[in-house]
């Protein structure tokens, strides 16, 4: 599947990616403040609905519901010990929601905590939490390891390093976060990263969730102009946070990601999906206007 | 002579440089200066400059982050100083921070906390995922003039709501502001569930608790 998916996305035609777990497994009854890799074990089912729903939209690509599956995050929810459990779980759960119709990419978040100097955590010790991650999700199967909504380039570059020590074979992507001032909140910008991610080879790289889709046009457009060569990826959230009655909705339709998504196809975008506020509407607009 | 020191010290936080900012407070202070105008003419105005600099687009967070550990390099050596001297920094007000119950996320309330600390409040930080009744109990204790929340999750910034009823059960809400922050927080948000204020960033969250104090 390795191979496939180089070759699919060296060739064409583009792929969709999923959209927001988060939200959707709280609908589903998750409580407020417990992270989805919980019901990675206590609920497969309800994950693997989240699953199904996006391949039905037509996502060629899900994400495992791994994004804090680190060590590092799996501590503060009190999950310490099942680091591996979670994460190879989750794959298969994944696979087999796929069943055969996406790529099962294994989704790997950010530690949660600045590294040194600016905080405790050293380099050496997040490689080796991304490592422990990435081995666990490829032993669990994936088709691809996905690194996603990183500020910090260092961070990036120690999940780079820890996926490739665990699983040297595998595909790797990595996209960040752009946001105020068109920059991650670690100021980062866009042709850093792209120049960054160059050097490393990875797969493809890009931009998820951030602070809007006009920014992550720029951001894609800034990456394109720095590293021509690259695969790009879009997972934009769906707009932006806007409080109605009682809930925190993300405001772009299904129509405006799908009108952004044919943009972001056209700046050279191979893998595009949604991030924050995202669901299978929106995905389902997406795959119909990649069609067209 | 001092006038250099003076610099050396406050371009150590403009350029978030631990060692240079305590280098030059020792000799600051071994040639007799003064530590609560060190404190007050040259570290505050220092970091307003940080702010604004964070403001203006050209300092993230790695900056500010940096230019608190200067600031609190400084610190360390001013603080007994002040001390031996029965001088007292001046502090705007005391403020109880923390991340919501079931929310995990710290590194932007972290940042808040350093920020205010370093612009004089007496700041208690109460870590991530702090059950409103906590919130309540410190702002108690410590007789807070303002309570900062923050929340990284759409369905945890309810909790936001949780700790302003708290407060109001408690009697305390007409005397203790609060403040609210966090990615899916808003403007609106904050006027929906009764908070005084809202920052969208750990500079900003400065500026609003200091107008929040001085009303």
């Amino acid at each position: 599947m390795a191979d496939s998916f180089r070759s699919r996305l060296r060739d064409g035609p583009p792929i969709v990616a999923d959209g927001a777990m988060g939200t959707f497994l709280q609908a589903a009854g998750l409580p407020a403040g417990t992270p989805g890799e919980a019901w990675v074990l206590e609920r497969p089912q309800a994950v693997a609905d989240v699953h199904r729903s996006y391949v039905e939209a037509g996502a060629g690509l899900i994400l495992t519901c791994t994004f804090g599956g680190t060590r590092a995050r799996l501590q503060r929810a009190g999950l310490a010990d099942q680091v591996d459990e979670i994460n190879r779980q989750a794959a298969s759960v994944a696979r087999e929601a796929a069943a055969g119709r996406a790529y099962v990419a294994g989704d790997i978040g950010p530690l949660g905590e600045l590294l040194a100097p600016l905080g405790r955590r050293t380099y050496e010790e997040a490689v080796d939490l991304f490592a422990e991650q990435a081995a666990a999700l490829a032993a669990g199967a994936v088709d691809l390891l996905y690194v996603e909504t990183m500020s910090s380039l260092d961070e990036a570059r120690a999940a780079v390093e820890g996926a490739r020590r665990a699983a040297p074979d595998l595909p790797l992507t990595v996209t960040l976060s752009f946001d105020r001032k068109g920059r991650t909140n670690m100021g980062v910008r866009p042709e850093q990263a792209a120049q960054a991610l160059a050097e490393l080879e990875v797969t493809a790289m890009g931009a998820n969730c951030g602070h809007s889709l006009e920014m992550t046009t720029e951001a894609l457009q800034k990456m394109r102009q720095t590293a021509p060569e690259a695969i790009l990826i879009a997972k934009p959230n769906a707009g932006l946070p806007r409080v109605v009655g009682d809930e925190t909705i993300y405001d772009a339709t299904p129509e405006m990601m799908a009108q952004y998504a044919r943009r972001f196809v056209d700046m050279g975008a191979q893998i595009v999906g949604g991030c924050c506020g995202s669901t299978p509407a929106h995905i389902a607009a997406i795959a119909q206007a990649l069609q067209e | 002579m001092t006038e250099t020191l003076l610099q050396t010290l406050g371009q150590a936080v403009i350029d978030g440089a631990p060692d240079r900012a305590t280098s030059a407070t020792e000799s600051l202070l071994a040639s007799g200066a003064d530590p609560l105008e060190l404190v007050e003419n040259t570290l505050s105005p220092a970091m307003d400059k940080v702010g604004r600099r964070y403001e203006e687009g050209d300092y993230f967070i790695p900056d500010l982050v940096m230019a608190g550990e200067a600031m609190k390099a400084a610190m360390a050596l001013l603080g007994p100083a002040l001390k031996a001297r029965q001088q007292v920094r001046s502090s705007p007000g005391t403020v109880v921070i923390g991340t919501v119950e079931g929310d995990i996320h710290e590194i932007g309330k972290s940042l808040v906390a350093t920020m205010l600390e370093a612009a004089g409040f007496v700041v208690h930080d109460l870590g991530v995922d702090v059950p409103a009744a906590d919130f309540v109990g410190k702002a108690q204790e410590t007789n807070a003039d303002v309570v900062g929340l923050s929340a990284l999750l759409t369905t945890t910034m309810r909790n936001q709501q949780a700790v302003i009823e708290a407060l109001a059960e408690a009697g305390l809400r007409s005397r203790v502001k609060v403040v609210v922050g966090g990615a899916p927080a808003s403007p609106e948000w904050a006027e929906r569930i009764g908070a005084d204020a809202y920052a969208e960033n750990a500079n900003e969250a400065v500026q609003v608790v200091r107008r929040l104090v001085s009303r």
